[in-house]
């Protein structure tokens, strides 16, 4: 591998990533707490158009034998855990883990008060981990499985029922939207 | 013309200057994860290489010994990865946007918690700070956070994934009504 690629590419993808988050105004805390008060569906229209894109994208690489899946173990429990943990954080925190990175660069000093935090968090799971791998990571393990695999309904039914879903959704977003912007 | 400059950028509206659609970043983004894919093989994702990097906190606070001899830091040691770089990326590419959009800002007390919370400083700080432990926690127990789990997964249609999604939205959403109910 050149450093080109192992430097300087990811470097460039994750400028890329962190120029589009704040492009797409999700670096702002603002934007990703009206998200979950509902009064701001940002968040959810970058996140649903990139899960639709990139996957209808990833879909074909795959299919053409250009890439593999890199699909994270469904340990339940503890994705359910973890997962409720992270949303109790990400409202309190106002950021996920990626856009906090953005925002400290655009100027927001609490996203870096918080980044700290993740620090302290990362270092408690560290000291965590034996116990939570008797007990928490081992329960419900389903292994690296896909929806299609555990439902039998094919890829492409999924993306498109995704993508009808997505669309209809964010045309009645849109058209609320509109409606309160004019009253 | 100064003159002009600066008084159109008073007047308008902060938010308003960010203009690309977020249909428009989350299909960049999902194009993002088409390279990721294909060219890396390495889908984007924060809170892995976040943790490495955690370790080298780690070393001053439980000690060199802890960390060498941690099984979690063991399977994850520090190591200038794909994911990594990828992080230093972020922040790069945010500041870049935020330079040419005019959005950089320094912000202490983002506008939603301070007219819930007041302006208080410490009190912003302190809930961020443990926001961040919080989130971290929960990304590294459910094995990703809303770019590893949400977007990369999301879009691999992995099980894991969805229900990270379902559960992080959920908590989210009974997490920001108690917090931001109106007495």
């Amino acid at each position: 591998m050149t450093t080109m690629m192992t430097i300087l590419g990811p470097v460039l993808m994750g400028a890329a990533f962190g120029f589009l988050l704040q492009r797409g105004k999700v670096t702002s805390c603002n934007v990703i707490e009206n998200q979950f008060r509902l009064r701001d569906f940002t968040v959810l229209k970058v996140m649903g158009t990139a899960i639709v894109v990139g996957g209808i994208g990833v879909l074909l690489l795959v299919d053409t034998g250009n890439t593999k899946y890199y699909v994270k173990d469904a340990n339940m429990l503890a994705v359910a855990l973890g997962a409720a943990l992270f949303g109790v954080g990400m409202v309190v925190y106002g950021y996920c883990p990626g856009t906090a990175l953005g925002a400290i660069a655009t100027g927001s000093v609490h996203a870096l008060v918080g980044a700290l935090g993740m620090v302290a968090g990362a270092i408690l799971y560290a000291l965590s981990f034996d116990w939570l791998k008797a007990h928490v990571l081992n329960v419900w393990t389903l292994g690296k499985v896909r929806l299609p695999d555990v439902t039998n309904i094919p890829d492409i039914a999924w993306f498109a029922a995704l993508a009808i879903g997505a669309g209809l959704f964010f045309w009645w977003v849109e058209s609320t939207e509109a409606r309160q912007k004019r009253g | 013309m100064t003159a002009i400059t600066e008084g159109y950028v008073r007047e308008a509206p902060r938010a308003a200057r960010i203009d690309w659609s977020p249909y428009l970043v989350g299909a960049g983004i999902g194009l993002l994860s088409w390279i990721a894919f294909a060219v890396f093989g390495d889908p984007l994702g924060v809170t892995t290489a976040y943790s490495r990097i955690a370790s080298l906190f780690a070393v001053p606070v439980v000690g060199p010994e802890a960390v060498a001899q941690n099984s979690y830091w063991k399977s994850m040691p520090l190591k200038w990865d794909y994911g990594v770089w990828f992080l230093v990326g972020i922040p790069l590419g945010a500041f870049l946007s935020a330079m040419i959009s005019g959005t950089w800002r320094l912000e202490l007390v983002p506008d939603v918690w301070k007219e819930r919370f007041g302006p208080s400083v410490t009190k912003r700080f302190v809930a961020a700070f443990l926001g961040g432990v919080v989130i971290m926690y929960g990304a590294r127990l459910a094995g990703g956070c809303t770019s590893g789990h949400g977007i990369s997964g999301g879009l691999q249609l992995a099980v894991s994934s969805w229900l990270f999604l379902a559960v992080m939205f959920a908590t989210g959403l009974a997490v920001s009504a108690l917090m931001f109910r109106t007495r």
